[in-house]
């Protein structure tokens, strides 16, 4: 084959040029084949268990919805959930996801974006480099412990200030609070990074113009950076939806449709947790009820996330 | 006081520019004269847009930087304890050498300074006030009626029209601008230099250039910067009028430096 090629003069350019058609030939690579293929496989795990998780959601809540004792439209409109005596109306345990979440965002947001400006616009490149990950610690608490923060610290606390009376032993205010402590870090960085990505350009100008630094980041900088804030809100609010170890723990343990943040409810995953936690057998309407609240959370998660698309891509803020 | 009389708008007396331990600027003194255009040209290095930058206070902004000397401004000394950055920058504008538009509507961007500066008129008021800055500005024609449309959307050459409109909406005494046309076309930038002659009987404006040409065609003054190669801190090497420096330069350096033979 090297004669060949070396052949390639003048006089004989067809036997030169069949030459290098046959180098061109295409040589197996197994390496990069089972590489390719491990990959796809990885790729392939992460969808497969997605589908499958959904697939068993869908299955389970079917048969629930097919049970004679259960209708749809009661599921959605009542206000008792009491698998015992068969009453499946799933509103009191949204109603206290909703609460709980709602309570969370109200202590995350300003806190997470209060954080994140100050991480940002005020502190020096040393004290960002050093808080940042402190805040990202936060983060990796294991939920639990949360959860036990909330029973044994801020309840009482709460109990202390308005009165033991008022306040239950589980309630959702307590539940609420803390679990805005825990997606408080996650609001924070990734508003953070939101924020840190505008260019400095449009700081420099704003400040050229005689604004002070909080003009300059509430006028220029969180516009600009709103798009990445409202996602990190929302992947937030999923989190705190999906939260159950705080809930419940903090809570309380019985579907109780209430807007009272003192008194005790349970949260769709606060109920999962305990239902599946118990001796529940395998194909009764309990177990099955539980699928269905499952494919509500998931729906619910799903909407957020797709908000958050949506949301990202209206507002973006084109900087440069 | 021989203040009211000063015919300089700014000067710096002795002035040197600290980045931490580096010492950037060395002993510039230095006076920019009102309703003139000075330029500051040298080679890169040479300190002039830190010189520049120390006229407003815009390098308190970076970490670690420190201003020794004088830099006087109607009589003040502008590093005096008590004088405040937010209050010098809204006297002595800035022109940066990249086009900065906020990605807010053409009207927000020249609104956001008046309004952050308290603006107490009514909203037709501050429409005049808009309109006047950008007829200023020489983009009134071009914009008056996509007033609503991003600052981001328009040309190069006309979003830095607009960084020059949104300085002026301030009402400064004085402009600095930092190179404003090295991201230009040619035609942009000429309409910027014929921009800074109009302004000149109503502002003090101090530029940067890289640009000789520009330089000789388009100030009234002159200031050659060079740094020192011993200790790398830039200093100034020659002022004078642009004539003078252009055609009678009386530094060798600066006669190097014009006729092209280094930077």
């Amino acid at each position: 084959m090297t004669d060949q090629v070396t052949v390639s003069s003048a006089t004989q350019p067809r036997r030169a040029i069949s030459a290098k058609i046959v180098q061109l030939q295409r040589r197996p690579r197994i390496g990069e084949t089972i590489i390719q293929v491990v990959l796809f496989f990885c790729g392939f795990v992460s969808i497969f268990t997605t589908i499958g998780i959904v697939y068993v959601l869908f299955q389970e809540s079917l048969s629930f919805f097919a049970d004679p004792e259960v209708s749809l439209s009661e599921f959605f409109t009542k206000t008792v959930w009491q698998p015992q005596i068969g009453e499946f109306g799933i509103l009191p345990l949204v109603n206290a996801t909703l609460l709980t979440s709602f309570i969370a965002m109200l202590v995350a947001l300003p806190l997470g974006i209060g954080m994140a400006i100050y991480l940002s616009e005020y502190a020096s490149l040393r004290l960002r480099s050093t808080l940042k990950p402190i805040i990202e610690l936060l983060a990796g608490i294991p939920t639990v412990v949360y959860g036990y923060f909330a029973l044994t610290f801020v309840t009482p606390a709460l109990r202390d200030l308005f009165g033991r009376d008022t306040v239950s032993i589980y309630n959702n205010l307590s539940a609420g609070l803390v679990v805005g402590i825990l997606i408080t870090p996650m609001i924070a960085t990734l508003s953070e990074d939101a924020l840190s990505a505008v260019p400095s350009s449009l700081r420099q100008a704003s400040f050229g113009l005689g604004a002070t630094r909080w003009e300059t980041a509430i006028h220029i900088v969180v516009p600009a950076a709103l798009s990445g804030i409202i996602a990190a809100a929302i992947i937030a609010m999923s989190r705190a939806v999906g939260e159950t170890m705080v809930v419940a723990l903090a809570a309380g343990a019985s579907p109780n449709f209430t807007w009272n943040p003192f008194q005790p409810a349970e949260t769709m995953t606060g109920h999962i947790a305990r239902i599946s936690g118990g001796d529940l057998s395998y194909g009764s309407i309990d177990y099955r009820s539980i699928f269905a609240i499952g494919l509500v959370l998931f729906f619910v998660t799903l909407i957020l996330n797709i908000a958050s698309r949506q949301i990202v891509r209206r507002f973006r803020e084109v900087y440069e | 006081m021989t203040i009211q009389e000063s015919k300089y708008a700014i000067e710096a007396h002795g002035m040197s520019v600290f980045y931490g331990a580096f010492r950037a600027v060395k002993g510039v003194t230095l006076g920019i004269e009102k309703n003139r255009i000075t330029a500051l040209i040298g080679p890169s290095g040479c300190g002039k847009s830190t010189v520049l930058r120390s006229f407003n206070r815009m390098n308190d902004l970076i970490a670690g930087a420190r201003t020794e000397g004088e830099v006087l401004y109607r009589g003040q000394n502008l590093y005096a304890p008590d004088v405040d950055a937010v209050q010098v920058r809204r006297n002595i504008g800035m022109v940066f050498q990249k086009p900065n538009p906020f990605p807010k509507s053409i009207y927000d961007n020249i609104a956001y300074g008046p309004r952050i500066n308290g603006w107490r008129g009514s909203k037709s008021e501050l429409d005049e006030l808009v309109e006047r800055a950008l007829r200023d500005a020489a983009l009134w024609d071009e914009v008056k009626d996509d007033l609503k449309k991003s600052g981001l959307a328009i040309s190069g050459g006309q979003q830095q029209r607009l960084c020059i409109a949104r300085a002026l909406a301030v009402e400064p005494e004085v402009i600095l601008m930092d190179e404003p046309c090295s991201a230009l076309d040619p035609i942009s930038t000429l309409k910027i230099e014929e921009l800074m002659f109009e302004l000149r009987q109503n502002y003090t404006i101090c530029i940067v250039t890289h640009n000789m040409q520009q330089a000789s065609r388009a100030s009234d003054y002159t200031a050659f910067f060079l740094m020192d190669r011993q200790d790398r801190a830039g200093q100034l090497i020659e002022y004078g009028s642009t004539d003078q420096i252009f055609q009678s330069p009386r530094d060798n350096r600066t006669e190097q430096y014009i006729s092209g033979r280094f930077g």
